[in-house]
């Protein structure tokens, strides 16, 4: 036997948007090793959810559930003793999901307890233990190959298709995790940033801007451009760390990676650690005051300009071809 | 309080990379100290310090897997303050993340600390694993990609802000504890310890070394163990079969305004 088993966040009554792709890298590799597919819901009351996802299939032959007032809100000690506990229960081979900040910080900790190797930030599965991720700010692209079970994965979403309901309904089982624990740790709070775009990750477009902008205040002229288009705002790093947007804009090797259809990155360098982030987009668009700045490698169309000039002219000609 | 910090020597990423037949070509490579875990040496040192006093509240102690002699690194950081090193002595290209985590846990229970610090992650190999295994093997909370930190020392507890997909997570852990630091750690707020004052600025990210900490480091202590002294057995269960320079983006075209931008936008790419 040798299933795969995806841990699948929800927002209370379905998966979230972001778990989808660790469900599509989940189905490759259970056709990789001939194996099922098992889907794993954990909350205080993950039933609701588990049901959405058993009546949508997802390419799965079954999902668990595991409940308990420990699981909620999510902390790693906890969602750690029920992940171990499950993937010993099933006996599956691989056990992983999408490469959110969730994932990130569980599978490498469950893995360590069941003294298994890890594969992180997947973008393709090669074989039923071979798979290729980026090393070196996305450089190198590196294959792997794992011999050893089980293993852990996660997958990074900008490379897999978000998995989609319609397959055969399957059925919710509960599963107990024994017992689970914070270890101490209290989940004060989350300070979620709060915007009517769509999440970075998921938008077909996307507008960056970078120290160039100056201030918070210059982002104004890029959210319009963004609204437009109705992409989600991004920023290069030394932008959030001017705190002229939320860190959590941050695009590149230690931000969100994106791969929309259109990327405008204003007023960024095109650093290595940047380009990590957004060189997977279908069509880049620089603008940039600086007609030797790296960015300019990778844009498929570069405008040496102001920003200041150029994306309020953008903003004007935009509407226009929108008919607004 | 003894604050244990991982770190790690890498091969320069501000060089080209070099690609031999299958795989990277470091041969000639300058190695560098990770840029995050000089964040993390950084949050430790806050914590010990207490800005305008001579006590300090931690000992610091900087952990590296790597041959004896390629301790450049290690060198490095005493001179940057650290107060003492422990290095495990092996080839560290050699073995999983999983080793190098059983490897630092068992040097953090030898030692008796209370608090273990990690870079969320490597610039070569991007890992993101050690802080968050060796936090599972030695079975203590955890704070990951953590953005500010505060000590309260009189809870023995650290509450973390940690940088989460859709904003900033709020987590309070009891000591011992294990956090892993993400860049905005090194901003000139990000760390308080309840003695050095609240609104004390510290220059924004890591402080190079002084000369005079240049010149302490070559007298501070590095106790030097192999992985078999430790109980370990290194292994990798996670080979490299290959690596690879990604396909290039053909070459794109310079336009003259916004307004060709925008034609060529709709015309050529459609994608407006
Ligand atoms: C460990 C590590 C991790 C990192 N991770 C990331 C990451 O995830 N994401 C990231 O983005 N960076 C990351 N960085 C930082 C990265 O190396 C760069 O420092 C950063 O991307 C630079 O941001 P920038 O391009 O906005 O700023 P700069 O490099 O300063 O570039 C500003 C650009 O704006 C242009 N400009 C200025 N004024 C105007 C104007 N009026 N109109 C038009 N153009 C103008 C300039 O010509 C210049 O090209 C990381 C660095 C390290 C060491």
């Amino acid at each position: 036997m040798s299933n795969v088993l995806v841990i699948v966040e929800s927002d209370g009554s379905g998966p979230k948007a972001a778990a989808l792709p660790g469900i599509t890298a989940g189905q490759q590799l259970a056709a990789a090793t001939g194996g099922q597919l098992h889907l794993l819901v954990l909350g205080a009351s993950p039933d609701a959810a588990a049901q959405a996802l058993a009546s949508g299939g997802y390419g799965a032959s079954a999902v668990h559930a595991i409940a308990g007032a420990e699981l909620e809100p999510f902390t790693a000690e906890a969602w750690t003793d029920a992940v171990v506990a499950a993937v010993r229960e099933l006996g599956v081979t691989a056990f992983g999901g999408t490469a959110s900040s969730t994932l990130r910080e569980v599978v490498p900790r469950a893995a360590a307890v069941l003294d298994a190797p890890i594969v992180t930030e997947i973008t393709g599965v090669t074989g039923a233990d071979a798979f290729t991720r980026e090393i070196s700010a996305g450089r190198a692209i590196a294959t792997l190959k794992v011999s050893h079970a089980p293993f852990g994965f996660t997958a990074r979403a900008s490379d897999f298709a978000p998995a989609e309901p319609g397959s055969p309904a399957t059925t919710v089982s509960a599963l107990s995790a024994g017992s689970v624990s914070r270890r101490g740790a209290t989940v004060v709070g989350v300070e979620k940033t709060q915007s009517a775009r769509p999440a970075l990750t998921e938008a077909d477009v996307v507008v960056s801007g970078g120290r160039g902008m100056r201030e918070g205040a210059n982002f104004k002229v890029l959210e319009e451009l963004t609204d437009l288009l109705g992409g989600a705002l991004g920023a290069s790093r030394a932008a959030t760390d001017a705190g002229m947007v939320p860190a959590d804009l941050q695009v590149g090797q230690t931000g969100k990676v994106v791969a929309p259809n259109l990327y405008f990155a204003v007023a960024i360098s095109g650093a290595i650690q940047h380009l990590a982030g957004m060189k997977g987009s279908k069509t880049i668009v620089a603008i940039n005051k600086d007609p030797e700045a790296p960015i300019f490698q990778v844009a498929d169309y570069g405008l040496v300009a102001k920003w200041e000039d150029a994306v309020p002219q953008l903003v004007e000609l935009v509407r226009a071809h929108k008919g607004g | 309080m003894k604050i244990l910090v991982t770190v790690k020597r890498i091969p320069d990423p501000d060089e080209s990379l070099k690609f031999a037949g299958n795989a990277i070509d470091t041969s000639s490579s300058k190695w560098v100290a990770n840029a995050f875990d000089e964040y993390a040496v950084e949050t430790a040192l806050r914590m010990a310090e207490h800005i305008g006093n001579k006590d300090r509240l931690a000992e610091v102690i900087v952990c590296s897997v790597c041959p004896k002699d390629k301790r450049q690194h290690v060198t490095q950081f005493l001179a940057m303050g650290a107060d003492r090193g422990v290095i495990v002595d092996a080839d560290e290209t050699a073995m999983d993340s999983q080793t190098v985590a059983k490897l630092v846990a068992e040097v953090f229970r030898r030692e008796g600390c209370d608090l273990l610090v990690s870079g969320k992650l490597s610039q070569d190999s991007e890992g993101n694993e050690v802080a968050q295994r060796a936090a599972g093997l030695l079975d203590l909370p955890q704070a990951s990609f953590a953005a500010t930190l505060r000590w309260d020392r009189g809870a023995n507890a650290l509450t973390v802000g940690r940088e989460v997909d859709d904003g900033v997570e709020t987590k309070t852990i009891p000591l011992p504890a294990v956090v892993s630091v993400d860049l905005r750690i090194v901003l000139p707020h990000s760390v308080k310890n309840g003695a050095t004052a609240d609104d004390h600025k510290y220059s924004d990210g890591a402080r190079l070394a002084s000369l005079r900490g240049i010149t302490m480091a070559k007298r501070k202590k590095v106790d030097v163990h192999t992985p078999a002294a430790l109980g370990v057995t290194p292994s990798s269960h996670v080979a490299v079969a290959g690596v690879t320079a990604p396909e290039k983006r053909a070459a794109g075209q310079i336009v003259d305004s916004a307004q060709t931008l925008v034609n060529k936008l709709i015309t050529e790419a459609k994608v407006l």
